[in-house]
């Protein structure tokens, strides 16, 4: 029962919209519409981002010359720490979950809101809270703990705001858990009348398995934080050696948040991939079970694996066996994915839209930021490269290569969906070429670099890898230009754009049967879902009829 | 969902007040409130497993130091505030099963005596840190802990004596976190109690109060790990 | 000394380096062949199956044979590299017995490393070619990480445990030693050299680098001047154990646990004694936490580890199981190669402790009996001072 009728003139904005449901402050910062709270996570995360990329951008110029030009090592420790909390907490965790996520999975599932509305609001307000604390340490002086917050280096050898960004952190964290908890209530209570778990959209399975891992890791890292807090207000030694503590404790506790965390970061762009390749190759996907098994799977695997950060960390030989091997299995789900979404375009008809470019674009990055992690889950080789560039270059494959990249491919599918308009196609087609080739320049020197030796958060370095760095810096001004690019351009459109129609890409899923932007309540009718997800076969043959 | 209506205008004319737009009925909106508590508990699991873990890790490694941190601690206080939580926790199931059968002034009545036993539990734990502040056995710059000197008992060995420390600060965190958990259910309570009064529970419509009840019973059943770990598991290889 | 063309891999310098390259090689391979094959599957299906061409597209649920081939092959791959990796791993982490020994203390932003003849650099360590070298490792701050890319050696440097690492230089050079765990300001200033020389040069280094006394014999010092001799007699009804020949051996705990008696052991038995008893002993020894620095700790269990009834009997052990080349064995005898002329008497690597007494207190002209010094002997140790004796109970 699609209502997809692409007509080639005569689209017109529809009457009532989220967007004109209210105008006036309240009505944005009030509200308990999904929608209006994905755009206001947007918003603010596309602030955090622009500024954890100016640090790297800074970081970038600083390591132009080996020698010691633009900053004060402080200073440089400084942009590398509020580079990596802002990226990772304030950008990569909320991204796809608390803007996409929040826009389209009520209405994928055929819903009029999530299942609380009111927590839904409160995460967005605890979120920015925990902003403040964390920003209120930035702008008195920074903080230079590294965004792993080491211990005793973190808690009792620096005078910096340290408690302030954790505590930051650990608020930020309540927004991410109940981001996670209303996502999995919503998907086991809020679902339309035929909407069953196997014709579930792979987005909501990734989702699904996100907000597991959201609910359950998280707690860990906010009591670590705690912790953390504690040690450096009252010197509890806990992890104070000097008292007794053990610091690598807190690597255990803070890794068992944070490899999760990372799983946090990449699943969702698995969802997004999920929808955009079958869209654009006018196909169902390949093997639908297999994808939402391996996202469950990825989830809870992602659980077993924390150690594989501190196979250096004097852990006993034999944990460290069990690390890696556990390491090894887990890669196993994202192979099978890659290979699916592959597989996904054999015999399809592919277009060209934006959003397929960057999924592209994705294959291939997140396929060498996977395969580089066999290095490092490799106990011979981690033992060489671990805490070197490799690790840099590996994690920001995975991280931009693949989550920034679905972000953005994403952003740009359901940006009309969002809006009502449509972004322009040769600009954006443009950008996500010239953020491939910039990041493949940025990070893949950095391969090099570790394997070389270069240590990471090293504000000097020796001579010899001047060039390769160089090569980097020069990357990163062209993945820069990639990356400003869209926020020019979608904002062009939010006026001059064209105007969508409720379903610009012929795509299924529900989202796309309602206008675009959806009413206030998503749906003038509930649906009642018959079929499975992607049935291209239906839809393209409706088109057939039209055409 | 099975339990979804047809169509949301037939459901958006007739609404129960109670009824959120976004549910169809009260029951799918009572089903999703009781799984969204439950997930919230199971974050508080994770969140409380923390600490559980670091409690292994530190009891393996200074044993001896938690059998001494452990008898300094008073087993009274312990073991009465475990009975008022139990107490508390049977408080709180009656205030649940008034609110099902309607009966206003018995849930008023049996919210007003949880809140009253959560109190108590809160006094006496306030009267435990006191002691230990007394003693000097808050981690940090005044710590310091003095053999107990029992008769019959070999001195404590001053590296063990340092390493109380942890000991004391896992006992102050643990015990901490419940008493803030304890605290933030008793400033509920309060408004739950208030709302009971003006009869805001009707008995097709006491979600909040059941979701309370998995809260509290929640924090309890954290204490019920917490007392013996603490208080009694590493006492007793001391006490011939 | 480093090239100054612009390289792409690094320096392979140790025996280790080619094992970690093969692997990262075959690696690589696997990465290079997926990589390339997804890239040319998606390139190969873009335009072949570009709508212009092929407007209608073929609906295909998937495949069960499929979704089981590309899960087992992947995984046959990884375990292939896991157990590769492992036995790697194994290596990586277990120096051959017949390793020298070097200390490496990490501290806010330098690194300070002690070989057992007593010689003491500062961001600078010294090493032979052709000899495994055994690095125990210890910070006095925050954690470090002590990492030589030319040797593929890395390990962190944790406070208040020793942690270990070992490499074997095939080459000499001049190869970077980076910190490579974030530890503060300076972080990216923790850097210095590995020299690795032939063993006529590191002889010649050793015997320049200007050591007054062998590890062992500050240990030595440090053992009495901390009353440890007290009780630590070495007599059948001593209160300590008796600490002769400990090193290395397998000790029966009260609780009837085995325990390896090594540095860390060492290490706790002085920081926290009661956290192991020795079966048959008292829980009576006081804890020293504060009263020594890491180097002292370090001095100490060199001293433990000299301890033996034989050492010309431990030489020649020494000499058979491992056969560095002669004149490197002679170095490690201890100072006397240092400061020739004073003695000459041959002695094993690990015992230099009646020699250097003459470095201490060079009034004395004579070696010190080595019996003194032993715990084991029932006799007074030896001392530089008296001042530093303890209390004088000690004779039963």
């Amino acid at each position: 029962m699609s209502t997809a009728t692409q007509v080639p003139a005569a689209l017109e904005m529809p009457r009532d919209t989220y967007l004109n449901a209210g105008y006036g402050v309240k009505s944005w910062f009030l509200t308990k519409d999904h929608k209006r709270i994905a755009i206001l996570y947007l918003v603010s995360i596309t602030m955090f981002f622009l500024f954890g990329g100016l640090m790297a951008v800074l970081i970038r110029l600083e390591l132009l010359t080996p020698a010691p030009d633009l900053f004060q090592s402080d200073t440089y420790n400084k942009l590398f720490t509020m580079h990596g909390i802002t990226m990772v907490f304030f950008f990569l965790v909320p991204s796809i979950p608390a803007t996409l996520g929040n826009f389209v999975l009520p209405m994928m599932i055929g819903a009029r809101d999530l299942a609380f509305p009111k927590v839904n609001l409160a995460s967005w307000y605890i979120f920015m809270i925990g902003a403040c604390f964390t920003f209120s340490a930035y702008i008195s002086g920074g903080v230079d703990t590294g965004w792993t917050f080491y211990t005793p280096l973190s808690t009792s050898y620096l005078n910096t705001h340290v408690v302030a960004a954790a505590l930051g952190i650990m608020i930020a964290g309540f927004a991410s858990i109940f981001t996670g908890l209303n996502f999995i209530v919503t998907t086991h209570r809020m679902r339309a009348p035929g909407m069953t778990w196997f014709r579930l959209p792979l987005f909501v399975w990734s989702m699904y398995a996100v907000s597991l891992v959201q609910v359950l890791a998280t707690p860990v890292l906010a009591i670590t934080l705690i912790l953390v807090a504690l040690e450096r207000g009252f010197h509890i030694g806990i992890f104070n050696p000097q008292l007794g503590g053990d610091p690598v404790l807190f690597q255990h506790m803070f890794w068992f948040y944070s490899h999760p965390a990372v799983y946090i970061m990449i699943l969702p762009g698995f969802g997004v991939i999920s929808e955009v390749i079958p869209c654009f190759s006018r196909k169902r996907i390949f093997g639908y079970s297999a994808v939402a098994f391996s996202s469950v799977a990825i989830g809870v695997f992602g659980f077993l694996v924390w150690a594989h950060h501190m196979f250096a960390a004097g852990i006993s030989t034999y944990s460290a066996l069990v690390f890696s091997l556990l390491s090894f299995i887990i890669a196993i789900p994202s192979a099978i994915k890659v290979f699916n979404w592959t597989a996904t375009m054999y015999k399809g008809s592919i277009h060209f839209n934006t959003p397929m470019l960057y999924a592209l674009a994705f294959i291939g990055l997140f396929t060498i930021g996977g395969l580089t992690g066999l290095f490092l889950a490799c106990l011979g080789i981690d033992m060489h490269v671990t805490a070197t560039y490799f690790v840099v270059a590996h994690f920001h494959y995975v991280m931009v290569g693949g989550m920034l990249v679905a972000y953005l491919a994403g952003l740009h599918f359901w940006w009309p969906k969002m809006t009502g308009r449509m972004y322009p196609e040769p600009p954006a087609q443009l950008s996500a070429l010239i953020t491939f080739i910039g990041f493949n320049i940025t990070f893949f020197p950095q391969f090099v670099l570790g394997y070389m030796g270069m240590p990471r958060r090293y504000h000097t370095y020796p001579p010899e890898f001047q060039v390769l760095n160089v090569l980097s810096t020069a990357g990163a001004s062209v993945l820069a230009v990639g990356l400003l690019l869209p926020m020019f351009y979608l904002l062009w459109s939010l006026k001059y754009g064209e105007i969508a129609g409720n379903n610009p890409y012929r795509a299924t899923g529900l989202e796309w049967q309602t206008e675009s932007p959806p009413p206030m309540h998503n749906f003038h009718e509930t649906p009642i879902v018959t079929q499975e997800a992607y049935d291209y076969e239906s839809m393209n043959e409706e088109e057939v009829v039209i055409g | 969902m099975d339990s979804h209506a047809a169509t949301v205008e037939a459901g958006l004319h007739h609404r129960d007040p109670e009824l959120h737009n976004q549910f169809d009925t009260l029951e799918q909106q009572k089903d999703t409130a009781h799984l969204g508590m439950w997930v919230f508990l199971i974050t508080e699991i994770m969140f409380f497993g923390g600490l559980f873990g670091a409690y292994l890790v530190y009891r393996n490694l200074y044993y001896p130091a938690f059998v001494a941190g452990s008898n300094s601690i008073s087993i009274f206080w312990g073991t009465l505030n475990t009975a008022v939580l139990i107490c508390s926790s049977l408080t709180m199931a009656m205030a649940v099963h008034s609110a099902a059968i309607g009966a206003r002034k018995l849930l008023v009545g049996f919210l007003s005596l949880t809140l009253l036993l959560g109190l108590i539990f809160l006094a006496v734990k306030g009267k435990e840190y006191y002691d230990k502040w007394t003693e000097h056995h808050v981690p940090g710059a005044n710590f310091h802990f003095d053999d107990p000197e029992r008769p019959g008992e070999a001195p404590v060995p001053a590296d063990v004596a340092s390493q109380t420390s942890i000991y004391f600060s896992l006992y102050f965190a643990m015990t901490g976190m419940h008493a803030l958990h304890m605290i933030i259910g008793v400033g509920i309570l309060l408004a739950l109690i208030w709302k009971a009064s003006r009869g805001s529970f009707p008995p097709h419509h006491y979600t909040m109060v059941e979701n309370f009840g998995l809260y509290w019973h929640f924090v309890d059943i954290i204490w019920i790990f917490l007392f013996p770990l603490l208080y009694l598991i590493s006492r007793t290889p001391a006490m011939h | 000394m480093l090239p100054q063309y612009f390289p792409l891999f690094p320096e392979s310098a140790s025996t280790l380096s080619p094992r970690v390259d093969a692997l990262f090689f075959f690696i690589f391979g696997v990465t290079i062949f997926f990589t390339v094959l997804v890239a040319l599957l998606i390139c190969v299906f873009a335009v072949k199956y570009r709508k212009d061409k092929h407007p209608v597209p073929v609906q295909i649920h998937g495949s069960i044979p499929l979704e089981i081939f590309w899960t087992l092959v992947p995984l046959g791959i990884a375990m292939v590299i896991f157990a590769w990796g492992a036995v790697l791993f194994f290596q990586e982490k277990h120096p051959p017995k017949s390793s020298m020994d070097i200390y490496g203390v990490g501290k806010q932003w330098m690194w300070k490393f002690q070989h057992p003849g007593g010689q003491r650099e500062i961001n600078n360590l010294h090493v032979p070619v052709g000899r495994p070298v055994r690095m125990t490792l210890i910070s006095q701050d925050v954690i470090h990480d002590f990492f030589v890319p030319a040797f593929r050696a890395q390990m962190d440097v944790i406070p208040g445990r020793y942690t270990y690492t070992w490499f074997e230089a095939t080459k000499p050079g001049v190869y970077h030693l980076f910190c490579n765990q974030y530890c503060g300001t300076k972080h990216s200033g923790m850097v210095g050299e590995v020299t690795a020389m032939s063993p006529d040069d590191y002889e010649a280094w050793l015997r320049g680098a200007g050591a007054f006394g062998s590890l062992a014999t500050h240990g030595q010092n440090v053992f009495a001047s901390m009353g440890c001799p007290t009780c630590h007699t070495g007599a059948d009804n001593a209160r300590g154990p008796n600490l002769y020949n400990i090193y290395g051996r397998m000790e029966r705990m009260s609780d009837n646990r085995l325990v390896h008696v090594d540095e860390s052991y060492i290490r706790e038995s002085i920081l926290n004694p009661s956290a192991k008893i020795v079966y048959g002993f008292q829980n009576i020894m006081p804890t020293f936490q504060g009263q020594l620095n890491e180097d002292e700790m370090i001095e100490l269990i060199e001293y433990i580890k000299s301890l033996t009834y034989n050492g010309q009997l431990l030489q020649l052990q020494t000499n058979t199981q491992q056969e560095p080349p002669v004149n490197l064995d002679k170095i490690q005898k201890g100072v006397d190669v240092m400061q020739p002329g004073t003695n000459t008497t041959p002695m094993p690597r690990t015992s230099a402790v009646p020699v250097t007494q003459e470095a201490q207190e060079p009034s004395t002209a004579e070696p010190a009996p080595r019996q003194v010094v032993v715990p084991g002997k029932q006799k007074a140790p030896a001392k530089p001072s008296t001042t530093a004796r303890p209390k004088g109970e000690q004779h039963p």
